[in-house]
């Protein structure tokens, strides 16, 4: 009974709010723009935190990378002679970190080489990158075709490769892939694999591979190119010694991934005190990607809010000048019988079916912004279902603190003096 | 036209010590009404007794100021006496909670107003049903008693129709069937006919004299002698205080008395 007397509350409620359609509308405006700002807000930010979480998921978390860098200072003075440079990692290096960490599972060397591709009239630059087996363990994609290096592939000192999926599209379109010879660097190779390969790169961080890749065993990429590489620029040669151009460790657990890093970090400093390396922890980076994205959700999230409060402050308005315009009908009801708490729910139920219709229209336009946004500038928006949630229950919380006042006001009035009103 | 008879005229007024009788619906003993202006008491109702018997038809007049209307407004259990009993039903009112007196006013009273008081937003029907959906009386029911009490002031026709589509007369007429809905002990009207031409006037006079008729209690306030001549008995207030009580003879109106006279 007491249900069905709320729904004749709830009845009455919307019979009144339809007697000025326009006032109601403007009133409910500021509920709408409110809860459709905080759903499309979190929406944009979800997206734009989902995208980038999923590329430093990418990476690997529980992954280490350490990358051979030039000095600043022979980077500076290498373009004026022909004189060699020598900086990196070192084969000591794997060695050392493989076996002084009990965190560390496994290291993985990898030789990061220029070099270029060709299958009959067909070229394509490569990065040749030396590896290991193990590389396809920590950095995870899609096999679409063949099969990944194995140990035995290094034990036998086999010319094979691994390309992406990229560079098949560009060398061996319309051919046989598996099995193909292709030609790097004056050295042919024999096709075994296809992977799937990281097509954007996004500048904030590079991912370990890239859609241009060529793997090969390590020891066949040593025994080919050697350290040491020369390249040409704006008519002046430079010579390179680079033993190592990238360590990809992985560390056991995520807890000791951050503390690993830093162990490393002071070990190679002692070796290398150029500092011609450089460290990249993407667990680090997805805490500060996590971090900045709360940051952001906080400022989106207190500019949703104050709409919704200047949203609510015009329900209101709009409520306390509906009591004072219907002093003489709460002054009837009152003489009627009816009790102040009658009264307060009444208003209250009024005030509640404004907010909550402007909140479900804006949780319309919330879900419709994002979409927009999504076909219009091309970016990521992804709607949580707790913003929608959360917004349903705004909407009646902000009906029952912005209905009160007015709602009691109604109720404490005088039925005496109500009923003289004119 | 009968003179005041000063025995006739204390028996109507109560006895401060007496006891309720069996058939009193209302019984005032020393009742006060005190509001404060400025530095000032102002007594609105100055010590006034008075008992109603059932089925009763009341007019009270008075000049402007002589408390009629807060007299109606303590009966109807809108307001409470500063000081003295005020029994309706044989409960006191002077110590009641505001949702108590809410209550009373919803089981026992039935108010009709001057402008009619109808809610604007509400159908004919959905007026007359107002106090049953507070009383908890909703649905079929309501709105079956609705239209019986409608057809009873003869407004059958019109249960759909807002109250902005009707005549004075009509309204004053849902305000009525409204005030009946709860079945009330007394009903209370403050110058039903003030709004109305003499002949609709008349005509709603009739409606409450058929009222009266079948046993219901009338309490009503007006300015007007002519239509206080419908009522069974005429109370006149001056200066807070009843000043004269007369009894009209039964089903005479006062065109009658007059032709009578003449």
């Amino acid at each position: 009974m007491i249900a069905s007397r709320f729904l004749r509350n709830v009845h009455l409620g919307i019979k009144t709010l339809l007697l000025h359609k326009m006032r109601s509308m403007l009133t409910m405006l500021g509920m709408v723009f409110g809860v459709g700002a905080v759903i499309a807000m979190l929406a944009v930010g979800e997206g734009a935190s989902r995208e980038a979480l999923d590329q430093i998921r990418k990476l690997g978390s529980q992954n280490i990378i350490i990358n051979s860098q030039k000095p600043v200072e022979q980077a500076a003075s290498g373009a004026m002679n022909v004189r060699m440079n020598i900086y990196g990692l070192l084969y000591d290096d794997l060695d050392r970190i493989a076996q002084s960490y009990e965190t560390v599972d496994r290291v993985v060397p990898a030789k990061l080489i220029r070099g270029q591709g060709r299958v009959g009239g067909r070229t394509l630059e490569l990065r040749i990158v030396g590896t290991t087996p193990e590389w396809s363990d920590l950095v995870q994609r899609n096999l679409i075709a063949g099969r990944n290096i194995t140990q035995r592939d290094l034990d036998e000192n086999s010319s094979v490769v691994v390309l992406t999926e990229h560079g098949v599209r560009r060398l061996l379109s319309g051919r046989q892939t598996l099995g193909a010879q292709v030609l790097i660097n004056s050295g042919y190779y024999t096709v075994i694999g296809v992977v799937q390969s990281e097509e954007t790169q996004s500048s904030t961080m590079q991912t370990p591979d890239q859609n241009i890749d060529a793997y090969i065993p390590i020891n066949v990429a040593i025994e080919r190119y050697g350290d040491i590489t020369v390249s040409r620029s704006s008519g002046s040669r430079s010579r390179e010694l680079v033993e190592l151009h990238q360590l990809i460790v992985q560390v056991d657990s995520i807890d000791n991934v951050e503390s690993t890093a830093a162990a490393i970090e002071r070990m190679l400093e002692l070796s290398h005190p150029k500092g011609d390396f450089s460290m990249s922890v993407p667990l680090a980076l997805l805490r500060q990607a996590e971090a900045t994205q709360r940051t952001f959700s906080i400022v989106l999230g207190s500019i949703a809010g104050i709409s919704l409060l200047i949203g609510g402050i015009g329900i209101m308005n709009i409520m306390l000048a509906s009591v004072t315009e219907r002093t003489k009908e709460i002054g009837i009801r009152r003489a009627i019988g009816a009790k102040r708490k009658q009264i307060v729910g009444q208003f209250l139920i009024e005030t509640v079916v404004l907010s909550v219709s402007g909140g479900l229209i804006g949780i319309g336009i919330g879900l419709l912004i994002p979409w927009m946004i999504t076909i219009i500038a091309d970016m990521p928006t992804a709607v949580t279902p707790w913003s929608v949630g959360l917004s349903v229950v705004i909407s009646v919380g902000i009906g029952i603190i912005f209905g009160m006042y007015p709602a009691l006001r109604a109720a404490n009035l005088d039925p005496i003096v109500a009923l003289r009103h004119e | 036209m009968s003179t005041i008879a000063e025995a006739q005229l204390s028996s109507m007024r109560s006895d401060p010590s007496g006891a309720p009788e069996q058939d009193e619906v209302i019984r005032l003993q020393q009742v006060w009404k005190t509001y404060r202006m400025g530095d000032q008491d102002v007594h609105a109702l100055a010590g006034v007794d008075l008992s109603i018997k059932r089925g009763s038809f009341w007019a009270i007049s008075g000049s402007s100021g002589s408390g009629k209307s807060t007299m109606l407004n303590l009966l109807g259990c809108l307001d409470r006496p500063t000081k003295g009993t005020y029994l309706l039903e044989g409960k006191d009112i002077a110590s009641t909670s505001d949702d108590e007196l809410s209550d009373i006013r919803l089981k026992h009273l039935g108010f009709v107003f001057q402008n009619f008081h109808l809610i604007p937003q509400l159908t004919v029907q959905e007026n007359i049903a107002l106090p049953l959906f507070y009383l908890g009386i909703i649905g079929s029911e309501a709105s079956d008693r609705a239209e019986t009490l409608a057809t009873r002031v003869g407004l059958g026709e019109r249960l759909g129709h807002r109250p902005t589509e009707l005549s004075g007369g009509q309204q004053q007429r849902v305000a009525i069937a409204r005030a009946l809905a709860n079945d009330p002990s007394v009903l209370l009207a403050d110058e039903p006919t003030g709004n109305l031409d003499t002949a609709t006037g008349n005509s709603i006079m009739e409606l409450l004299g058929e009222l009266h008729a079948q046993g219901k209690n009338i309490i009503m306030v007006t300015h007007e002698p002519d239509i206080a001549a419908h009522a069974q008995y005429e109370l006149v207030m001056r200066d807070g205080n009843i000043e004269s009580i007369r009894e009209n003879p039964p089903h005479h109106s006062r065109a009658q008395q007059q032709e009578a006279q003449a």
